[in-house]
């Protein structure tokens, strides 16, 4: 007899999970499957978190956050985005941007409400709805719109149970990214149909073209849009999780009511390095882009080259080349890739069914792993075509 | 082409293939050529040098750097002064400086009698110059942004995560 609850029953192990647990047994395998910069954390990050420590600065913050830090995240949104926020009303800080993802979805949803995601996406999102009570509604984005979502899509999706659009720009895993003009024609029908919008931010310092708007930014929707962002991605900061949420007080204030039971606050230590990383990290962001704008140039023109079609993604950092013309499914690339040349990317299924005839390449890497990674590939994509 | 990012990529790896410079810059290999070449000429690539710990080997090297305080010349500066000092194959580097002295002078020798040798007889001598402070390097810990005796990179990260 299994004591789990019948939800929990439902929700399928992530597929990545699955996948990394047999790439980390053959040895020699270089990985281009990870979604965290290789960056270290900048040292002066580092060092108010090491200062932190030694002050001895170390207790419970208030549920919302510290204040300074608070502070300086709407100062950064306002200096950045152009987004106006309170501090004291509209912003909370949370244990990574994954902590937000729940966090709104128990404070929106009543039971079979929908929410509309747009697929291929992160892993964590239709879990999080169904764990809440929630139903998924997908939309498929495609290739040869760059992944975009557009007002017919949306339309379409749109039902009487609709109750948040779930955005994630620039996209992990497409790389996909949305302008102010594609959100223009977007902006009207969230508004007739008043849907909530999640607006999961956390590649908004990696957007190659440097056009990165937040949807927050459109007056006539504010109230209705919750901006998801954290400290991982633009400040390599994965392992501190610190994250935040801006949203209009109403859902701060039902969002606490969560978090001061569920998880107090985060750490200390990480919200005074995150500080000093909000305040003064705008040059390692800067940096950072450079470097993942090489090796993206570096990836996307090696994989043309050696065949795998792939177009030049704007923002975050990962390609999503089609392998259908090899003619085996993601995960047969993927699980034939890491034993026979010893590369490990990403199934492009684990990001929802629409990612099926696609994988996901990571450029976190340094060049010289990026060009190693890309001889392994050709000789197997050599191979194939031989013996087919 | 942004001749500042090729500029930052050859700066970083000075050896890269003008294929890869090509690719990681997305242009063609002609163009990539071209501006290289172009550089080169106007002097604004000065050179493919190597950082070099030199304290790992047996060969004896000895570095100081000095200040040099110097008197300008009417119309012409510090200029000339400069370029005395500069032509000696033993000055690495010659920087004129904001502060207490003029110059800051880094060079490099067998022993730290020979380098004692140049200021006394070569440096300090050169008219306009009125005095030098040496300081001779006890170890390097950092040199063109390469931290001395730093551990390879190691990727700490999981295999695969989403």
């Amino acid at each position: 007899m299994s004591y789990l609850n019948k939800k929990i029953q439902t929700i399928k192990p992530s597929g990545i999970r699955k996948f990394s647990e047999m790439a980390s047994k053959i040895p020699g395998v270089i990985s281009l499957g990870v979604g965290e910069p290789d960056f270290e954390t900048p040292w002066h990050i580092r060092e108010e978190g090491i200062y932190a420590i030694e002050k001895s600065m170390t207790y419970y913050s208030p549920n919302l956050g510290l204040v300074e830090l608070r502070k300086e995240i709407c100062n950064y949104y306002r200096r950045r985005w152009n987004c106006e926020y309170d501090y004291s009303k509209n912003c909370l800080v949370t244990v990574g941007a994954s902590e937000g993802i729940d966090l709104c979805m128990r404070t929106i949803l009543d039971p079979n409400d929908e929410v509309i995601v747009l697929h291929p996406s992160y892993v964590a999102y239709d879990p999080c709805v169904t764990l809440s009570g929630g139903v998924v509604k997908v939309i498929d984005l495609k290739a040869e719109n760059q992944f975009k979502l557009t007002p017919e899509m949306l339309e379409a999706a749109i039902t009487d149970k609709s109750k948040i659009l779930f955005l994630n720009y620039p996209s992990n895993p497409t790389g996909g990214c949305m302008s102010r003009e594609d959100y223009e024609k977007i902006v009207p029908i969230i508004k007739k149909h008043n849907l909530v919008v999640l607006s999961d931010e956390i590649y908004a310092e990696l957007s190659y073209n440097d056009d990165f708007c937040s949807i927050a930014s459109f007056d006539e929707i504010k109230d209705q849009v919750i901006v998801l962002n954290g400290f991982s991605k633009a400040y390599s900061m994965t392992g501190w999780r610190l994250g935040y949420i801006l949203a209009n007080e109403d859902i701060i204030s039902a969002m606490v009511k969560i978090h001061q039971y569920t998880i107090m606050c985060p750490s200390t230590i990480s919200q005074y390095a995150g500080i000093e990383a909000i305040k003064n990290g705008d040059k390692d962001c800067v940096m950072h882009k450079e470097s993942f704008m090489a090796r993206r140039n570096y990836l996307v023109n090696n994989l043309n080259r050696i065949g795998l079609d792939c177009h030049m993604p704007n923002g975050a950092f990962y390609v999503f080349p089609s392998i259908k013309k090899t003619g085996m499914s993601s995960e047969e690339f993927c699980t034939r890739l890491v034993h026979e040349a010893k590369v490990a990317v990403v199934p492009g299924n684990a990001f929802g069914d629409s990612g099926e005839g696609h994988v996901r390449i990571s450029y976190a890497y340094s060049i010289e792993q990026i060009k190693e990674a890309i001889e392994r590939i050709e000789s197997f994509l050599k191979k194939i075509e031989e013996s087919a | 082409m942004d001749d500042v990012r090729l500029l930052k990529v050859l700066e970083n790896d000075p050896r890269i293939s003008v294929r890869d410079l090509a690719d990681i810059l997305n242009e063609t290999e002609n163009n990539v050529l071209e501006v290289k070449r172009r550089l080169e000429k106007e002097k604004v690539i000065c050179g493919y040098h190597t950082v070099i710990n030199w304290d790992k080997t047996n060969h004896d090297k000895v570095q100081a750097i000095i200040e040099v305080s110097a008197k300008p010349e009417r119309d012409k500066g510090y200029d000339n002064v400069a370029m005395r000092i500069a032509r000696y194959p033993e000055v690495k580097s010659l920087y004129l400086m904001s502060g207490k002295s003029e110059f800051i002078v880094m060079i490099d020798g067998k022993s730290m009698r020979e380098i004692a040798d140049f200021v006394g007889q070569k440096l300090a001598p050169i008219e306009g110059v009125t005095q030098t402070v040496t300081c001779f390097v006890l170890k390097q810990y950092k040199i063109e942004g390469v931290v001395m005796d730093e551990k390879t990179f190691e990727d700490k990260r999981q295999i695969v995560t989403p």
